[in-house]
């Protein structure tokens, strides 16, 4: 290893990098334009416009509805007066769900019995229809909880006791925002996408001008080569992650709970697959859009399986085995991990062992690869 | 004489199709050896071949006493290698590419810097020196190219179609360059399709279908026996002379030479009997005459000989 031939290289990454404003200002802004996208879009479903069809009108029922507004997650936009006006509000989307409460609603409440409320939910979005339904369900049955201790205190009769008292507590990101669970793994998704598309353009590119060639009948190795290509882009790897834990704490209020200096290695480990499937990419494609199009088979399943959006535990079995080939997984458990529980080398190690061989695997494999190909 | 280049047998194959053909041949130290063929001949395939890039299916290649096949490393130290089509970055300036070229074979310090500034000065880059090679004319970019080739004084350099698509006052001063070169000891292989570019090469050798079909000094290849004797004929209407001569049976070979034609015969006895039969055609024409054939006539016997 000759270190002046590899910091040739590295130099000449790195003002050919900086000389193309609009190559730096994407790789600079596209990082944080995904973290503020995903950490806005992804905030729950609050303040569902819900339209009220209210044939009771009571105290009974306005305390029902009072009950709804104050959860937050219903938002009493629309008065109707039939089941018609009802259904016509969520066909036409201008709500999301529907509320109808009978006309003897409040009566069958004084004579001890249960009423039936209807709550109507635009389930075209199901993981919305699914949270705005717990809700709901949550709420009735607080409702008359309180609606019985209050008869019952009424009428001077003992206190009916609740069958099981589940305190549920949230551990971790205990006011349940869900853009703490989704700013971490917006920086691992970027991680992939940004260090393996730019490992993949730097050898692709100077395959298609000639310029490799022009290279491999120089004295540098392949070794010199890459460690020259690729230190200019951990370089911009961490100028990303740096930005985007910056954007994190000061813009999302989202705080490293872990060791920062975890997280950096970490994210070393995990160059080793991102920039090896870029060369992998590279040894095969022979042209950057044949290249751009190959990728795409490798980025788009490993973000679907790693966890990013969809749990893995709830993956179908064989699904989840082939998450388990996907490094993103295991990035993604550990900077989740580090960021949000605060955790460390021992409970992640088995997480960073794994993704360190799969990683060097990858690299090697590549590495490789790319020296056959130039022979 | 030393031989800088010693080739035996050398052959590529790529799956079935056989790019180079077991080729042997030798070049002198400080000579300008030219290897001349169409596209797709091997010309290329060859050169790569010899620099290291592409291992050969058989055969062996001596590049300054190393074999390449077994110290390829060795052999890309101390020679210099210009590809054909563009090698530069765009996005680079001329000074940086120079430096780049510096670094990688590890010229550093005063004497490096020294060494740059002859060269930009040799190939009158001097001016040019911030500006970025994407916006270089053609012929500039190939005297960048063949500056970074040099930087590290090679004894030996390769250059592969050097002036392909070059103006003719750019590609002459590229060729003053070579030949100073090449006066100053450094052995020089060349591959053009250029023929007129050739008669600077001390010796060439012209390969067809991977396979060498002739090679010698320019003025030993006019002379060679198999191309017989070639005729000049003028008329101000050679596509008709052209139609009628082809035909004839003795005529080896004939095509459009600049305002004239060339025919090629088998020998001189030929000369009166196609004197004859071009009269009978009554076409406006000059009785042929022999003159000495041009490369591009050596070429055209030779490729089609079998």
């Amino acid at each position: 290893m000759n270190w002046r031939r590899a910091w040739t290289i590295a130099r000449k990454e790195y003002t050919q990098f900086f000389r193309d404003k609009r190559t730096v200002a994407a790789t600079m802004l596209l990082p944080l334009i995904q973290v503020v996208l995903y950490g806005y879009l992804s905030s729950d479903v609050r303040y569902q416009p819900t339209v009220v069809w209210d044939l009771s009108r009571s105290a009974e029922s306005r305390h029902l509805i009072e009950a709804f507004t104050n959860s937050q997650y219903f938002s009493m936009k629309y008065r109707a007066q039939s089941m018609g006006g009802v259904v016509r509000r969520i066909a036409d989307g201008q709500a999301l769900a529907g509320i109808v409460i009978p006309p003897n609603y409040a009566s069958l409440l004084h004579q001890g019995k249960t009423p039936q409320v209807m709550v109507a939910v635009d389930a075209s979005d199901a993981t919305a229809a699914r949270t705005s339904l717990s809700v709901a369900q949550a709420i009735g049955a607080s409702v008359s909880v309180g609606i019985q201790r209050k008869a019952a205190i009424e009428r001077g009769i003992p206190i009916p006791k609740v069958g099981v008292d589940v305190r549920a507590r949230a551990w971790y990101n205990t006011a349940l925002r869900q853009e703490v669970f989704i700013v971490p793994g917006v920086l691992a998704l970027v991680m992939q996408f940004t260090m393996t598309f730019l490992s993949m353009s730097t050898i692709v590119r100077e395959r298609e001008l000639g310029t490799l060639e022009q290279l491999v009948v120089s004295p540098i190795r392949s070794s010199e080569l890459m460690l020259g290509k690729m230190l200019p882009l951990m370089t911009i790897g961490y100028i990303n992650v740096t930005a985007i834990l910056l954007m994190a704490v000061l813009w999302f209020g989202v705080p490293v709970a872990g060791s920062v200096l975890l997280l950096y290695f970490t994210v070393l480990v995990f160059f080793f697959t991102t920039l090896g499937t870029g060369i992998l990419v590279s040894t095969v494609a022979k042209t950057y859009i044949q290249a751009i199009q190959l990728i795409q088979f490798f980025l788009m399943p490993s973000m679907l399986l790693s966890g990013f959006i969809f749990p893995v535990d709830a993956m179908p079995v064989p699904l989840q085995a082939l998450s388990y080939l996907v490094p993103l997984t295991y990035f993604l458990v550990i900077v989740r991990g580090i960021i949000i529980k605060g955790i460390g080398v021992e409970y992640l190690w088995p997480q960073i062992t794994l993704l360190a061989a799969l990683g060097l695997g990858v690299f090697i494999f590549a590495v490789t690869r790319f020296q056959k190909r130039i022979d | 004489m030393t031989t800088s280049l010693h080739v035996e047998s050398l052959t590529r194959r790529f799956g079935s199709f056989v790019a180079v053909d077991a080729i042997s041949f030798d070049i002198q130290a400080g000579e300008i050896w030219g290897f001349l063929g169409p596209n797709g001949s091997g010309k290329s395939t060859t050169i790569r071949m010899l620099c290291g890039v592409l291992a050969p299916s058989d055969g062996k290649a001596e590049v300054l006493g190393i074999d390449v096949a077994r110290d390829p490393e060795a052999v890309k130290l101390r020679i210099g290698y210009m590809s054909q089509g563009s090698t530069l970055w765009a996005d680079l300036t001329v000074i940086e590419h120079v430096r780049f070229y510096a670094g990688l074979y590890g010229m550093s310090g005063r004497e490096g810097e020294e060494r740059i500034a002859a060269w930009m000065q040799r190939t009158g880059l001097s001016e040019r020196h911030n500006q970025l090679a994407g916006v270089l004319p053609g012929g500039y970019r190939k005297r960048l190219a063949l500056a970074c080739t040099l930087l590290h004084a090679p004894q030996m350099i390769f250059l592969d179609e050097p002036t392909a698509g070059v103006d003719p006052v750019s590609r002459r001063e590229f060729w003053d360059i070579i030949v100073g070169l090449a006066d100053e000891g450094t052995t020089v292989m060349v591959t053009t399709h250029y023929l007129d570019e050739a008669e600077h090469c001390n010796r060439l050798a012209m390969i067809y279908n991977g396979k060498i079909v002739a090679s010698g000094t320019p003025e030993s290849l006019k002379h060679l026996p198999q191309i017989g004797t070639t005729v000049e004929i003028f008329s101000n209407d050679c596509v008709g002379v052209l139609e009628a001569i082809e035909t004839l049976p003795f005529v080896r070979g004939a095509g459009l030479y600049g305002s004239s034609l060339h025919v090629a015969l088998a020998s001189a006895a030929d000369i009166d009997r196609l004197g004859s039969a071009l009269a009978a055609t009554g076409l406006n024409a000059q009785p042929p005459h022999p003159v000495l054939p041009s490369l591009e006539d050596v070429f055209a016997s030779v490729a089609g000989s079998p």
